[in-house]
């Protein structure tokens, strides 16, 4: 892996984020009407302000020079302003971060810290009940839909039980690591619940296929403890797919939190998009859209990077 | 001498006879839980289909003596009834409707979108290809959920549209794995020789090499069904899918979310049907991938 290939893969990434932002600006021009359309109804504003107020945010240019002017813009850095707050997007979303790369983190180390040791267990006593228990515990976590799932332990935990709190991030005028962790155990459990279960699944399969293999029987033959075999020889190489899998998912984690973050009024910015749905926040929506592409795209690389890293028999150049 | 030149060759005919369809079959059956979620898919279906035989409520009406406060499940109202007044197990019912077409009805436009551009990306090869893959690739880079929320958030969809935009936005996968499946086949004998006959490309692609690589695409649609329900209820939990006072799944959860201290029951049994709708459906892909799986 040189450096020569990190940075032609990189430069590969541009063109299709390019292709990202024209589909998403083909996308938000799908939609019946223009953002003057709020004014359209209120008598007090002119055909004249209307018109004024066109030129000044360029919609009486044609498509493709708005784009242009859009998606210049955009990669250097000038995001716009919310048309909600009026604060510039970049703070809107900057401010919203930091609760999504809590809750992401904190839900992707919690599923791969249950996955990686059932998947182990399930192809170590591969056909055994524990095998099929855990394997229909993943299927069933698989088609779960995560709305019902939140609810469900909302109702559980939060409305008959009163051990955990429903919703927020923080109890106001407390500012302890306790009080996050109790308002955190719930979105970061159901977000971790679907990972849990394909990730499992993989590295059952990936487990599997490497326990055939000869040298684990060789080192079986030579007399090394079972736990040894399993443990020192084949998990570490029964790793290296699921690596890719896993740093695949983790964008995904951050973009499939819109549901979750909704449900328990969670202040990212999966909140942050459905906030802005509501309220037809275009700009909002596209930095957001494109945010997630991008992150999208660069786990695509670092999961290609990763592997490479973790197996010296993977050559990019 | 001649019994000795004809040795009784009666057990391999019998394997060799054996038709791949008669395979499938005997390998499926094998597997109870895709068996269980055929069952339990048909059994959902049935009751969509006969749900004015099933109750003797509309969806919407209201039993205007109950009104204001959901009542929990008694023996007349199987599943209690929601704010209205209205009969939930009804509304599950006819919700099943909407959820199980819309789920069924846009898996198969994305199944028929991505065939055809897989299709002609690993038949022509070439530029078309390159155009169509990096196409593929680009819509792949956009968060699928983030993206279905955007399009039909603006749009504010009819239940059509929304199969549409659903399908639309669902054909990446069965697109890739088509062109994978046309590239290795297009250099098989068959082809050549119906190429050699005069066969249309056309002809070529859907008659000839399409049938050969049917298995992996009958799994990936069934999988979509299961994944385009999810989609569906996501969206109209959210409240920007289907629009009530139309049932689905989805929304009858969103609006028993606003209940959930007060009247459990009414956020309980459509997320039952969803999760059970779409295990099934998991099981059934799972165990057609099995039996049709060339490998096997």
């Amino acid at each position: 892996m040189t450096l020569n290939y990190l940075l032609k893969r990189m430069l590969g990434t541009i063109p299709l984020l390019l292709g990202v932002s024209l589909v998403l600006f083909g996308v938000l021009h799908l939609a019946p009407g223009t953002p003057m359309d709020v004014y359209a109804d209120n008598p007090s504003v002119s055909q004249e302000a209307l018109d004024q107020m066109k030129v000044a945010l360029g919609l009486d240019q044609p498509l493709p020079v708005q784009y242009t002017k859009w998606v210049t813009a955009f990669f250097t850095g000038e995001w716009g302003y919310s048309i909600r707050t009026a604060r510039p997007v970049v703070t809107e979303i900057t401010e919203r971060l930091w609760p999504t790369i809590i809750l992401g983190g904190s839900s992707f180390f919690l599923a791969l810290l249950v996955a990686v040791p059932l998947g182990v267990l399930s192809a170590v006593r591969r056909y055994s009940a524990t095998d099929y228990g855990i394997t229909f515990m993943s299927f069933l976590g698989i088609s779960m839909p995560v709305f019902w799932l939140a609810l469900m332990l909302q109702l559980l935990f939060a409305v008959q039980w009163r051990i955990l709190p429903s919703a927020g991030m923080q109890t106001i005028g407390e500012n302890s690591l306790v009080d996050l962790l109790r308002h955190l155990a719930l979105p970061a459990l159901i977000l971790a619940f679907a990972n849990v279960a394909g990730w499992s699944r993989y590295m059952r399969s990936s487990m599997v296929e490497v326990l055939s293999q000869d040298y684990v029987r060789t080192a079986k033959a030579k007399g090394l403890p079972h736990n040894k075999v399993v443990y020192r020889h084949a998990l570490r190489n029964a790793l290296i797919p699921v690596i890719t899998v896993v740093a695949l998912d983790f964008a995904g984690i951050l973009s499939g939190a819109v549901i979750t973050e909704t449900i328990f009024a969670w202040p990212g910015i999966g909140r942050l998009f459905i906030e802005s749905m509501n309220g037809r926040d275009y700009p909002v929506l596209l930095a957001l859209m494109m945010l997630g592409s991008f992150a999208l795209v660069v786990t695509n690389v670092l999961a290609d990077l990763a592997y490479a890293a973790a197996d010296p028999r993977i050559r990019y150049d | 001498m001649t019994e000795l030149s004809s040795p009784a060759p009666v057990p391999v005919r019998v394997v060799r006879t054996e038709s791949p369809w008669r395979r499938f079959l005997r390998t499926f059956v094998k597997h109870k839980l895709a068996l269980v979620g055929l069952g339990v898919l048909v059994l959902m279906g049935l009751a969509a289909l006969l749900a004015p035989q099933l109750t003797p409520y509309t969806f919407d009406g209201q039993d205007l003596d109950i009104i204001g406060t959901p009542q929990p499940p008694s023996r007349i109202h199987l599943m209690g009834t929601d704010e209205l007044g209205r009969d939930a197990f009804t509304r599950v019912l006819y919700g099943a409707r909407i959820s199980l077409s819309v789920g069924i009805s846009s898996a198969l436009i994305a199944t028929l979108l991505g065939t055809l551009i897989g299709a002609l990306a690993g038949y022509y090869r070439g530029w078309i290809d390159t155009l169509l893959m990096r196409f593929t690739d680009v819509v792949l880079s956009i968060p699928l959920l983030p993206l279905v929320i955007l399009v039909s958030g603006m749009i504010r969809p009819s239940v059509t549209l929304l199969i549409c935009i659903i399908g639309a936005l669902g054909w990446m996968g069965t697109a890739r794995l088509v062109r994978g499946q046309f590239l290795s086949l297009r250099e098989r004998e068959y082809v050549e020789a119906s190429r050699a006959l005069g066969g249309s490309h056309g002809r070529i692609m859907f008659r000839h090499i399409l049938p050969n690589a049917i298995g992996p695409v009958v799994v990936s649609t069934t999988l979509a069904v299961g994944s385009a329900i999810m989609l569906e209820s996501a969206l109209s939990f959210l409240g920007l899918g289907v629009q009530p006072p139309t049932p689905t799944w989805g929304n009858l959860l969103n609006s028993a979310s606003q209940w959930l201290q007060g009247a459990p029951w009414l956020a309980v049994f459509p997320g039952l049907m969803i999760l059970f709708t779409v295990l099934a459906v998991n099981f059934l892909g799972d165990g057609l991938r099995d039996a049709l799986d060339p490998r096997n």
